[in-house]
């Protein structure tokens, strides 16, 4: 079947971004805030990230500078919710405000100009894997890396001291306190790591997914991450599960309908959430408390002096 | 204490600019405010950019005569403090540009009778409102008859926004062109239940391509289709603005929404005393449907087109000449040989010949 390669690398490449946003996300979570501002920073990376590579011509510096303007909205978060203690689910649902209307007027020039394409990696004798092969290995450089990111934040997270001491944080910042971690540092740089991955996700919006710029063209995918960092429950590579599954159910979803299969497609369009509530369902019939969430998630930490 | 003077000074406030508006009218008999609200940004490169370059028409057609306002990304559950702040600062003609604005500009023009209003693609008047729309089902007709010429899968994709009469109007339209001259076409339909999302579009024009589909074509408003189509060296057209820029060697043609000539003879209307309430809906024969350059097809085919639109601006050629035949394989109501402005504007069937049924 020839039309399978295809539709696997369209989910591939749908999926990508919401992986990259959601691992992010994950370790941002994980360090026990919540950062609701990804959509923001998301729409932001795109913006910046189109100007750069249409200033610079180089769709590398494009990416690079994305990320760049992600991770630098996220210090703003950082700062107000770490050393001033702000509430972080509205100064995130204020990043993502913030971030929509800083985007339009970084791209306000760049809107309507078109891009050429990035170069697809073609990785010799794995490609000619029947199937899969044409859909994995032939994907473009970003694909890869979000692989090679999820293998690190897993590593990261579960085998490194610093990963340890991170979790530690998000799971009893009054404890790591007084064992002498530093929380506030620690958290301050999961949340410009998490702002980093989203601008890098923005920017894979409008230099590979599609190569453009107009604004609100993150369109809720900053939520989707969101969505799938609940989804994925504490396990990086659930994060990669939920992402293709999310992603597939979108490409699926239009390929029965280009086939002529009654499905309601609207209540198709909301599977993503509705897969959510039920993951968040089944853990808490499971009996694990909080479904996975790191213990200190969402409280502001403010030091005794 | 402190509200005492909040409130005092919000009475001078008032006084001042009772005062301001006293003195107005001696200056608006020279400069004529129009404003307008729009759904999206202005640079969203389709329906609120072709908007907003009706706005600026304006301004150019009368220097020095008229002054103009807009308010953009607008959302239309929230709009009428935003239409009212408009009718409140001296504007005498408002056009407000989507459907949603339906309500809102009603009751606001209810509370300032002197002002006019104009709503785009709704279908409720009053003495101060007035509607128009524009057949766009007439450009989706051409393009359906080049897309039955140039296909050589004998399959098309179709990238649907939502299931709205205008959109299935559309459809319809569109495959009736392509059956015109390509009695087996094909046209296969994918829904992304959004007038905007780039990916997603994109994702529906690549499904439709790898099942078959040689040409795209799109109701959504950004160019990601043509952009997907353009990249696996497939054909495809243009949605509301030229988007050749996209794809140089894959376009077609674009449709080409032109408000222009409209928003022109409306404010001229205002200037002269002559502003009356109505329903315009028209679309190639007054020039508010425009087409782009027909290119990277064969001359023949060009020709056709070239035809199509020309018949269709005298009135030889009417998209939906009777009979008209349902999916379900029965005529459609049918006076004058052809369907009437409301049977098009309310049109909830596929005709036959399309697979597929209409979303709910």
């Amino acid at each position: 079947m020839d039309m399978l390669p295809l539709i696997l690398a369209t989910i591939f490449t749908a999926a990508t971004p919401l992986l990259i946003a959601a691992l992010g996300e994950h370790v941002v979570e994980r360090a026990g805030v919540l950062n609701l501002g990804v959509e923001g920073m998301m729409i932001v990376g795109a913006a910046t990230g189109f100007a750069a590579a249409v200033l610079s011509d180089s769709s590398v510096f494009g990416l690079l500078a994305g990320a760049l303007a992600g991770m630098a909205l996220s210090a703003v978060f950082g700062v107000l919710v770490i050393f001033f203690a702000t509430n972080q689910v509205a100064t995130g649902l204020a990043l993502t405000i913030l971030g929509l209307g800083l985007a339009g007027l970084i791209g306000q020039n760049f809107v309507g100009q078109p891009r050429g394409a990035i170069a697809a990696i073609e990785i010799p004798l794995l490609k000619d894997i029947p199937v899969l092969g044409k859909a994995i290995f032939t994907g473009d450089p970003v694909f890869y890396l979000s692989l090679v990111l999820v293998a690190l934040v897993a590593f990261g997270l579960n085998r490194t001291r610093i990963g340890l001491l991170l979790r530690a944080v998000g799971e009893n910042h009054t404890s790591a306190h007084s064992l002498g971690l530093p929380v506030r540092r620690l958290r301050f740089w999961a949340i410009l790591f998490g702002g980093l991955m989203a601008g890098l996700a923005g920017a894979y919006l409008s230099l590979i997914y599609t190569r453009f710029w107009s604004p609100g063209m993150s369109a809720g995918r900053g939520w989707i991450a969101l969505a799938l960092v609940v989804f994925a429950a504490g396990h990086v590579w659930r994060l990669v599960l939920g992402a293709y599954l999310f992603g597939g159910i979108t490409v699926a979803q239009l390929h029965a309908q280009a086939g002529a299969i009654a499905l309601p497609s609207q209540l198709l369009s909301a599977l993503p959430y509705l897969m959510t509530i039920a993951a968040l369902l089944v853990l808490s019939l499971s009996g694990r408390k909080g479904g996975g969430a790191a213990g200190s998630l969402g409280q502001p930490f403010v030091p005794e002096r | 204490m402190l509200r005492h003077s909040f409130k005092l000074g919000a009475f001078a406030l008032a006084v001042g600019l009772g005062a301001a508006s006293l003195a107005a009218p001696a200056l608006a008999q020279e400069k004529l405010k129009v404003g307008f609200i729009y759904v999206g940004p202005v640079g969203d490169f389709g329906w609120s950019y072709q908007h907003d370059v009706g706005r600026k028409a304006i301004e150019a057609a009368f220097p020095g005569k008229v002054e103009t306002t807009f308010i953009e990304n607008v959302p239309e559950a929230d709009s009428e403090r935003s239409i009212e702040q408009l009718a409140r600062t001296g504007h005498k003609l408002i056009f407000t540009t989507s459907f949603g604005y339906m309500e809102p500009t009603l009751k606001v023009a209810k509370k300032y009778p002197n002002v006019m209003f104009e709503h785009a693609t709704g279908y409720k008047r009053d003495k101060n409102v007035a509607t128009y729309s524009a057949k766009f089902h007439e450009g989706r007709y051409i393009i359906g008859k080049i897309a039955g010429k140039m296909s050589k899968t004998g399959t098309i994709g179709y990238v649907g926004s939502m299931p709205i009469p205008e959109v299935i109007a559309g459809i319809n339209a569109f495959y009736l062109g392509a059956k015109s001259v390509n009695p087996t076409i094909k046209i296969k339909i994918a829904w992304v239940n959004a007038w905007f999302d780039p990916g997603k579009e994109g994702d529906a024009a690549k499904a439709l391509m790898d099942q078959g589909a040689d040409i795209i074509t799109q109701h959504t408003d950004s160019p990601a289709p043509l952009q997907q189509a353009a990249a696996r060296g497939n054909l495809a057209f243009g949605q509301a603005s030229d988007m050749t820029a996209f794809g140089p060697k894959n376009i077609l043609t674009s449709i080409i929404d032109d408000w222009n000539p409209y928003y022109i003879e409306r404010t001229r209307a205002m200037l002269e005393g002559k502003w009356a309430s109505q329903d315009v809906f028209d679309g190639i024969a007054k020039g508010k449907v425009k087409m782009g350059p027909y290119v990277n097809m064969p001359d023949d085919v060009k020709k056709i087109a070239m035809e199509t639109e020309e018949g269709i601006r005298t009135g030889k050629i009417d998209p939906f000449t009777c009979p008209v035949i349902a999916q379900d394989g029965k005529a459609v109501e049918c006076k004058d040989g052809k369907l009437n402005d409301g049977q098009i504007a309310g049109m909830n069937f596929y005709v036959q010949g399309i697979e597929g049924t209409v979303p709910k």
